[in-house]
């Protein structure tokens, strides 16, 4: 027979001063852990809007969304926002024309045609190209991309839209593929197996069955990977140049919001000057757009959720 | 296997005589120990579906009372009540009393801890946490605050003992719980649930994940248990209740139609309904 | 409805074989594109800087020239930022996953709280940038140290470790959660020692992957303004620092073609450390994976 009476022991620890206290003070400190998210919301909120708010009480809140030239390090500036909006434009363009076919054809293929052998090998490698470092895709671009479309189309200058853009596109892709292959993969396999067992190819089945079935999700990660392209920073900043400018050329140099950005920051942009806060006036726009743009990637999935 | 039903059979004849004897005694439904739970008026709803109505029960000690009933009868919530587990679902409400020992569960000098603590539980599905057989079974002594080698290395082994499955596992008992059969899960939950040395243990559904020779050993195991612990076991398996079982409770539609000795139950019900089901006429 | 002639199934079945296994061969080499890119960027990568590889090189801080020029200051700085990114960022993720998931009542100011933190993973790293330069440099005067660069990327990095504890502790089955509760442990004991351990493996899984993020990050780094030539390392929170990432750019900004090859002996060193940390991550996922 035991030596120890357990149900004393039990009842002896009942009353455990620091149980109690733990178990009313775990609850307190997670929420206000918890609440640093808010507080990081909060502060990018904060940051930018006192700092806009300044920048705007110097230069006219007209100029900067009508004006079409940017030329902010000049003495007499212009900054009309939609010269940096055009560039951030023009990479968004191509990087989406790249992305949403790649990204969508291999999701297809994933889901649909792939067999799990081919699946384990290629998952892994789409991780892996999510996971590489911007600044070694901008690398990228600048030493092997540019050189490569510059021996083809000689017209085409160092700084340009087309090599950043399209290597922006190649970062999106694993994010757009895997996205909508999650999408498509959440498709019972009864209603695809209905469409095949009715003599509809694979093919037919993705196009009038699976597309149309998973097409929010798909959709919304496309408005995500275009969301990732206007916030990129390192490739364009690396490959893209650095002169603002309102036009559709895609072969010159060019500026994005976020390689202006980078430009001011690197430099020495002295506090206080119309510079300085125009960094604050542009970050905001770059907040809003990509805010925009998840809050509609979201709104969609929910808005139009399949239910199985 | 020949041995494995002699010895239920042989428990089985047991829990017979015992039960005669019993009812020789006490005919009807004369207590023949002290209470250690009672339902009073005992409600409770899912929102707006009135789940359980009027129930009043008592549950004896050193008994093992078998709860049975068609499928959404309200026999799990009940029995899920009674350590206030059921409160895990948000949206149940409840009314009306049930008093443990004297004490009503929902009065606030009683925490649910506290409850839970002198209520062990045994769930339908095998669930061990994925640790180590040891861990499992020493878990409660640890979470209540014994931590010395020595007490917890006794409480393993005593509560692996009583659960008959210490000769099974005593050479690996630092191995992970999830690579026993179902049946040795599901007594290493019985043996650590005994290790807090718990006053009631409530079961619900313990065999219905499990084989047939598991069953029987789980069956056997009960009996052994009755004599330190009052047990009350919700089963929709008939013959397992008329096995096992001093008094039965039939529940329908979230009432009790009948609560008896459990002879009087199978071979006499008063109610059409019980009735009708124990002759497996619905369920 | 018109009935199918069966001639004109048969007639227009070769067709449609024809372009399911045409398109069948576009889709596969959509998901070529991936592994073609990965391969060109990794032979173009080491046939550039892999005689720059050397020891001078990994143990030489930056340098003007070239030829002196080595990465051993960044690598040290990007060790000490981690340090500091890492327990913030846990701490910060894994008590928000735990409220959320645990603590947090069902109401309009959870499910705010959630979708904030969704938006706060699609904010561009820029702008944090633009947030640690205000707050942690400015305000509270930190300057462009290694404190308020750990900071800065422990909040961008935070959603993402949020996103993957709150998957990882969802996947514990509620019948464990159950047992603990049953037996009269309270509810910080049973998320302690059920909930918490269980979910272990995928909550390092998403630690690392967040972290191999955050080392690599390199755009609020240049915001905050992280020097690039420095010639000692931190000896507290409060110096500044070089990081790895922000060598690589400097490197890749300067006209002299040499630099061009140190870049990529950087890249190397930048892409086996990922390498290794992803390694880890996958080993641990694989290894826990199926236990219950």
């Amino acid at each position: 027979m035991s030596e120890y009476n357990i149900r004393e022991m039990i009842q002896n620890n009942k009353n455990n001063k620091s149980t109690k206290f733990i178990e009313r003070a775990v609850p307190v400190i997670l929420f206000i852990i918890t609440s640093v998210s808010i507080l990081t919301t909060v502060g990018i909120l904060y940051t930018l809007l006192s700092e806009t708010f300044i920048f705007f009480t110097r230069v006219p809140f007209i100029e900067f969304i009508t004006a079409t030239e940017w030329n902010a390090f000049s003495a007499d500036p212009t900054f009309g926002i939609i010269a940096l909006m055009m560039g951030t434009l023009k990479i968004v363009v191509i990087a989406t024309i790249v992305a949403v076919p790649v990204g969508l054809g291999a999701a297809i293929y994933l889901s649909e045609y792939a067999g799990d052998r081919i699946r384990r090998i290629v998952k892994p490698i789409l991780e892996i190209l999510a996971g590489i470092p911007t600044v070694v895709y901008g690398t990228f671009a600048i030493t092997f991309v540019t050189p490569l479309i510059r021996e083809i189309f000689p017209g085409v200058s160092l700084y340009n839209a087309i090599s950043p853009g399209v290597v922006v596109g190649i970062m999106i892709v694993p994010m757009i593929a895997s996205l909508s292959e999650d999408a498509m993969s959440s498709v019972p396999g009864a209603t695809r197996e209905g469409s095949l067992g009715l003599g509809a190819t694979r093919l037919e089945t993705v196009f009038k069955i699976i597309l149309p079935a998973a097409a929010s999700g798909i959709v919304a990660s496309f408005v995500l990977g275009i969301s990732r392209a206007i916030g990129e920073t390192m490739i364009v900043s690396i490959a893209a140049g650095s002169t603002p400018g309102a036009d559709f050329d895609l072969t010159a140099s060019l500026q994005t919001m976020t390689g202006f950005i980078v430009q001011v920051t690197s430099g020495d942009a002295a506090f206080g000057t119309d510079l300085y806060y125009s960094l604050y006036a542009v970050g905001m726009t770059l907040f809003l757009f990509t805010l925009v743009m998840n809050l509609a990637a979201q709104w969609i999935t929910k808005r139009f959720r399949e239910e199985y | 296997m020949a041995e494995l039903k002699m010895k239920e059979r042989s428990v089985m004849n047991e829990a017979i005589s015992t039960q005669t004897e019993q009812q020789n005694k006490q005919p009807g439904i004369v207590h023949s120990s002290r209470p250690v739970f009672e339902a009073k008026d005992f409600n409770l709803w899912y929102g707006d579906n009135h789940a359980l109505q009027n129930i009043n029960l008592t549950f004896n000690e050193n008994e093992i009372s078998a709860i049975i009933g068609p499928s959404g009868c309200g026999k799990s919530t009940f029995i899920k009540s009674l350590n206030r587990m059921v409160e895990l679902v948000p949206v149940v409400r409840t009314e009306g009393d049930i008093v443990y020992r004297e004490q009503n569960i929902f009065d606030k000098s009683l925490t649910v801890e506290e409850l839970r603590t002198k209520v062990g539980m045994v769930f339908q599905k095998p669930n061990p946490f994925p640790k180590s057989i040891y861990d499992n079974v020493a878990y409660g002594a640890r979470v209540h605050g014994i931590r010395k080698k020595k007490v917890l290395d006794e409480i393993v082994e005593k509560s692996l003992r009583g659960a008959a499955i210490w000769h099974e596992v005593k050479d690996r008992l630092n191995e992970n719980a999830y690579g026993l059969s179902g049946g040795q899960q599901q007594r290493i939950c019985i043996a650590r649930a005994l290790a807090i040395e718990p006053d009631v243990i409530l079961m619900d559904e313990p065999t219905s994940a499990l084989d047939p020779i598991s069953t029987t050993k789980i069956e056997d195991l009960m009996q052994e248990l009755k004599e330190k612990y009052s047990i009350i076991v919700v089963t929709h398996n008939m013959q397992q209740a008329a096995r096992i079982s001093d008094k039965t409770a039939f529940f329908y539609q979230g009432y009790v139609v009948e609560h008896d000795d459990t002879k009087a139950i199978f071979e006499n019900p008063k109610d059409k309904r019980t009735e009708d089901y124990v002759s497996g006429r619905f369920g | 409805m018109q009935l199918a002639d069966k001639n004109q199934v048969a007639k227009s079945l070769g067709g449609r074989l024809f372009l399911n296994k045409f398109m069948k061969l576009l889709f596969l080499l959509c998901t070529m594109v991936g592994l073609v890119v990965l391969v060109t960027l990794i032979v173009d990568t080491v046939l550039g800087g892999w005689e720059y590889l050397t020891r001078d090189f990994l143990t030489s801080f930056s340098s003007s020239r070239p030829e002196s020029a080595g990465i051993y200051g960044a690598i040290i700085g990007s060790i000490w930022l981690m340090a500091v990114t890492a327990p913030v960022a846990i701490v910060l993720s894994v008590g928000t996953a735990l409220y959320l998931e645990e603590y947090a009542p069902k109401n309009k100011i959870t499910n705010f709280i959630t979708i904030n933190i969704s938006n706060l993973a699609g904010v561009p790293s820029v702008v944090f940038g633009l947030l640690g330069l205000t707050i942690f440099v400015r305000q509270l005067s930190l300057g462009n140290s290694v404190m308020a660069a750990g900071l800065t990327l422990a909040l961008m990095i935070m959603p993402v470790i949020v996103v993957a504890a709150q998957e990882a502790i969802r996947a514990v089955p509620g019948f464990v959660r159950e047992a603990s509760i049953g037996m009269g442990a309270t509810k910080w004991q049973t998320v302690s020692r059920i909930i918490l351990p269980a979910a272990i493996p995928g909550i390092i899984t998403g630690i690392i992957l967040a972290l191999s993020r955050a080392i690599g990050e390199t755009a609020p780094l240049v915001v905050i303004g992280v020097p690039v030539s420095l010639l000692v390392t931190p000896n507290s929170v409060f110096d500044t620092f070089q990081a790895l990432p922000m060598q690589i750019y400097n490197w890749v900004k300067m006209p002299q073609a040499e630099f061009q090859y140190l870049t990529a002996a950087g890249i190397i060193i930048l892409l086996l450390i990922l390498f290794l940390m992803n390694s880890a991550a996958i080993y641990i996922r694989n290894k826990y994976s199926k236990r219950f």
